[in-house]
């Protein structure tokens, strides 16, 4: 397929506009000046993947990644920020000084992954728009092949989640836990 | 619609999140690049299960898994950045070399 007539697909420029948030979004958040900035633009980057897992029919997913990553996950990553008071106005000191390697090695990484799979995967398609998607297939599958890793899943989060609050706990001076002891 | 245009957006992602990972100093900012790096194989995840269309939507079952899997990361890192920040005053990887020698 040459490249006019991918273009020429109304399909393909919604991706092409999606591709374009998801990278400009990406390289905010790795480059912004601004701790609070890089957070947001994440935001950018996430809404535009749930963005391209509609396009390949998979909704519960985007709907999950937005529900999870945008609604939580970046509420999380603020609170951090917060928290360590990191300074939220321009810092230039949040990146290393000798920048070219790690970006001759992650243009060298981009070359080598897409390179592999363009070599690979010629012209395979993926599935129509307007399929019938598979959200009640995922579910079945998620009960019923996938119960016992589904499980363990839940009880990492749960580990996760006691593991968090034990480690952030604050330990308590002398002087409060004999004032703790004397109730 | 070919599979390669997706797989090329995830590769250039990956990318981005490698060089944060390098270039950052600021912890959160770290762990900020990491997403960037699940998001990406998220993406070729989703992408290999809608060529394949597999009997049991396993793409999206692992992508799922991933999901949950990095929601528990960001929750642990950030307890252990907190607890960083409170003893060292600081959450900048430069400062932490206290196990270094």
């Amino acid at each position: 397929m040459s490249f006019s007539d991918w273009i020429s697909e109304p399909v393909n420029w919604v991706f092409l506009l999606i591709g374009i948030i998801v990278l400009v979004s990406g390289f905010k958040v790795v480059t912004a000046k601004n701790v609070v900035h890089a957070a947001l633009a994440l935001v950018g980057a996430l809404a535009g993947t749930a963005g391209l897992f509609l396009m390949l029919s998979a909704e519960f997913v985007a709907w999950v990644l937005v529900l999870v990553y945008i609604g939580a996950v970046i509420v999380l990553f603020l609170f951090g920020i917060m928290i360590t008071r990191a300074p939220t106005g321009l810092d230039e000191t949040l990146d290393i000084d000798r920048k070219m390697m790690p970006a001759v090695l992650s243009i060298a990484l981009f070359v080598l992954l897409a390179g592999s799979s363009l070599y690979s995967f010629g012209s395979r398609e993926v599935a129509q728009l307007g399929e019938p998607t598979s959200t009640n297939l995922l579910g079945d599958s998620l009960l019923g092949r996938y119960l016992i890793p589904f499980e363990a899943v839940s009880f990492v989060l749960l580990a996760a989640l006691i593991g968090g609050i034990t480690i952030a706990r604050r330990d308590l001076t002398p002087l409060e836990e004999e004032l703790r002891d004397a109730v | 619609m070919l599979v390669n245009q997706f797989l090329v957006v995830a590769a250039a992602l990956f990318a981005l999140g490698t060089y944060g990972l390098l270039v950052r100093r600021n912890i959160v900012l770290i762990l900020l690049s990491v997403e960037l790096m699940l998001n990406a194989v998220n993406i070729n995840l989703i992408a290999f299960e809608s060529m394949i269309r597999s009997a049991d939507a396993t793409g999206q079952v692992f992508s799922i898994f991933i999901i949950t899997i990095a929601a528990a990361e960001v929750g642990i890192g950030l307890a252990i950045v907190l607890m960083i920040f409170r003893n060292r005053k600081s959450a900048d990887v430069d400062d932490l070399n206290l196990m270094r020698w």
